[in-house]
């Protein structure tokens, strides 16, 4: 009798699986998100197990809150900021493993990489960690998503904010590849615009340890912002030996590509005053700390913004899921687009044609040591740079997608 | 007063900055010839260590509250141990082989060692702080001098030289010269050759942990930072000469200055130029600057 009704039990389960599978609309039953990062190089603080992290709370808290009837699972992978790697991995996971979307993508060569193969398959990228315009200008598509920044966006603010305020001539020490001259590029145009003007500048190789000599070019410029258009360890050493040097803080230094590891690796100390720009930071209101809070728990760190955007980004992308009620790329990448993102990274932010999400940004000051009151305790936000000025706009666009 | 150019007062401060960039090949390369010179072994490990080095000394301050001086001397001995440890359980393995399998295993053992860092502590690195009585700096006209870039040049010189020293002007250097020469020869003369060998790679190993140490205050203490330096200062042992003791010194401050002039001129090529040196000196004398053809 017990065993009838065990019978009877199990066969329902089955029917009722078999029936949702049959119902909805998800390739595989299954939602698979691969989030695709830098789990061992120089941005694995900055993106990698951070972001891993984010993706998975994005995912509990999800199912936690709008109990979805389709199923969600996430892979992981390192790309180590090859474009090879990451591509043939993302064919891999598109072609043989059913991933719907591959999201992160730090370092721009590996997410241009990807996107193209995600057009190719119909499968969606969602980038947070790369920085280059080039994603949602020339090389833009319809199937992908740059979430979090650019280097328009952050040379933008910082540059134009420490122009005008009273940072007129500038000397940039650039990284020697796309990245650094495209920031430098950037950065230079928002400054002539402003009424400064750049007095010079040196190409550094990638990656340098010692800036000792570079620095002391700048200085020698006497000019009264050292601009650092490079990232990651070139930065944190080169702010560092300014320091040494005596040049912070009779000369100021910008860096426009920070994240909130780079300070905290560094220390207060050196860089005390200095003005970035970024897309979150975790001690701005409740939510975000609340959020913030979470992640530290199990992290032991204080997210950057690349996290914060990937959290973001997968939970709007699982909405758009459910509110397409299927995983089909294009209905997807219509429903995220539609449906504006409003949680405790964007208000009111929108993914317009390019692929471009537009949201506020935050010009911060790094605090002085004296001003710190907790862990953490890092930046003062200086000025909120509303969604339309923070990033390119449309009409300058370079994306055939965007029509003008 | 301008020569070529530029500012004398830039050249003079960016010669003195080469120097110093030097003293840290000079260093490393010497570590690298000692080791080559009597092992035969193409140490790779030799950035890793140099990273432990720096991180040891980044840990007892910040873990143990272990000033830069006690460091300056106990991190060497520590990651010389380790070295001591290395070279008797594996490496001893691969002296009858060929050098590619000792280049191989270090290079192993390197990848393991960053790997755990990395891990460990992440990536964007640590601050180390200059030690308090070598903070501040001084003017020297035509440029503001770091005191504790004055202490490296100092303390870089002294190690290599009294190195350099121990090697061919002392009875234990002469056992070392001679256990390298004919080692069958020296065994039978009563020298226990096997415990020399241990000694000389502990002895290569501190070296870099010294070096280690000694960049903890300039640079960011990052688990990479080795792996970025130690190709060059491969170079500049392949230049000097492979096993050349004074050559790796002589070479790895004359590069420095090299490197620091391309920094003003052309400082796209100031990370390739070393290397461009190389295959100049490979080409004219293969068997290195001050190597022994």
């Amino acid at each position: 009798m017990l065993d009838k009704k065990l019978l009877t039990v199990a066969c329902a389960a089955v029917f009722a699986t078999l029936s949702a599978g049959a119902q909805a609309q998800y390739s595989g039953n299954v939602v698979k998100i691969g989030v695709l990062t830098d789990l061992s190089g120089t941005y694995s603080d900055l993106a990698g197990s951070g972001a891993v992290l984010a993706t998975e709370m994005a995912i509990a808290d999800f199912i936690a809150k709008e109990k979805p009837a389709f199923k969600i699972e996430m892979v992981s992978s390192d790309h180590q900021n090859k474009a090879d790697i990451a591509a043939n991995k993302a064919r891999e996971w598109f072609e043989r493993e059913g991933v719907d979307t591959a999201t992160e993508l730090v370092t721009t060569s590996t997410a241009l990489a990807v996107m193209k193969i995600a057009k190719e398959k119909d499968r969606i990228a969602l980038i947070n960690g790369a920085a280059s315009t080039p994603i949602t200008n020339e090389q833009c598509n319809d199937v992908s998503v740059h979430y979090t920044y650019d280097t328009y966006a952050l040379s933008n603010g910082t540059a134009k904010a420490v122009t005008q305020q009273g940072g007129k001539t500038w000397f940039f020490l650039t990284a020697d590849y796309a990245f650094g001259h495209a920031l430098e590029k950037d950065a230079t145009a928002v400054i002539t615009a402003n009424g400064g003007k750049v007095l010079g500048s040196v190409a550094h190789p990638f990656p340098g340890s010692d800036f000792s000599s570079f620095l002391l070019q700048a200085q020698a410029s006497g000019a009264q912002v050292i601009g650092l258009a490079n990232a990651g360890a070139d930065t944190t050493n080169a702010i560092k030996q300014a320091a040494e040097f005596g040049i912070t803080p009779k000369q100021s230094l910008a860096g426009l590509l920070m994240f909130i590891t780079d300070v905290h690796s560094l220390g207060l100390k050196p860089t005390q005053g200095m003005y970035l720009t970024t897309g979150f930071y975790w001690d701005r209101n409740d939510e975000t700390r609340a959020w913030a809070k979470r992640f530290f728990d199990k992290q032991k760190r204080m997210p950057t913004m690349v996290q914060a955007g990937q959290y973001s980004s997968i939970y709007h992308y699982l909405e758009a899921v459910k509110a397409a009620g299927t995983d089909d790329t294009m209905k997807v990448m219509a429903a995220m687009k539609k449906a504006p993102i409003n949680d405790f990274f964007a208000k009111n932010g929108v993914i317009r044609a390019d692929g471009r999400m537009v949201h506020d940004m935050y010009l911060v000051q790094v605090k002085k040591p004296a001003d710190s009151k907790y862990p953490w305790d890092y930046y003062t936000i200086r000025q909120t740079i509303p969604a339309d000025q923070a990033f390119q706009p449309l009409s300058e666009s370079r994306c055939p997608l965007v029509k003008k | 007063m301008e020569i070529f150019g530029i500012p004398s007062a830039l050249l003079g401060s960016q010669l003195l900055i080469g120097l110093i960039n030097g003293s840290f090949y000079a260093i490393l390369s010497l570590g690298l010839a000692i080791i080559f010179g009597l092992l035969n072994i193409i140490n790779f490990a030799h950035g890793a260590q140099y990273m432990m080095g720096a991180f040891i000394a980044w840990l007892a301050l910040t873990k143990f509250g272990i000033n830069y001086w006690v460091a300056l001397i106990a991190t060497p001995i520590i990651v010389g141990a380790f070295g001591v440890l290395l070279e008797r359980t594996m490496l001893r393995k691969l002296y009858k082989l060929d050098h590619l399998y000792g280049l191989l295993l270090t290079f192993g053992i390197a990848l393991i060692i960053e790997g755990i860092f990395r891990d460990q502590f992440g990536i964007s690195g640590q601050s180390y702080d200059v030690p308090e009585l070598l903070s501040g700096g001084v003017n020297l006209g035509f440029m503001f001098l770091p005191i504790y870039r004055g202490w490296i040049i100092v303390a870089a010189l002294t190690v290599c030289f009294g190195t350099w020293f121990m090697i061919e002007r002392t009875k234990l250097g002469a056992y070392l010269r001679a256990g390298t020469e004919n080692s069958q020869m020296v065994q039978a003369l009563g020298i226990n050759v096997p415990l020399l060998i241990t000694f000389t790679y502990g002895y290569g190993v501190a070296l870099a942990a010294f070096a280690g140490v000694l960049a903890a205050p300039v640079f960011q203490v990052n688990p990479l930072m080795g792996s970025h330096l130690i190709i060059v200062v491969f170079a500049v042992v392949v230049i000097g000469g492979m096993g050349s003791i004074m050559g790796s010194i002589v070479t790895g401050l004359g590069l420095g200055l090299i490197e620091g002039l391309t920094k003003v001129f052309y400082p796209e090529a100031s990370s390739v130029i070393v290397f461009v040196i190389m295959v100049i000196v490979l080409l004219v004398r293969p068997a290195g600057l001050f190597g022994k053809a």
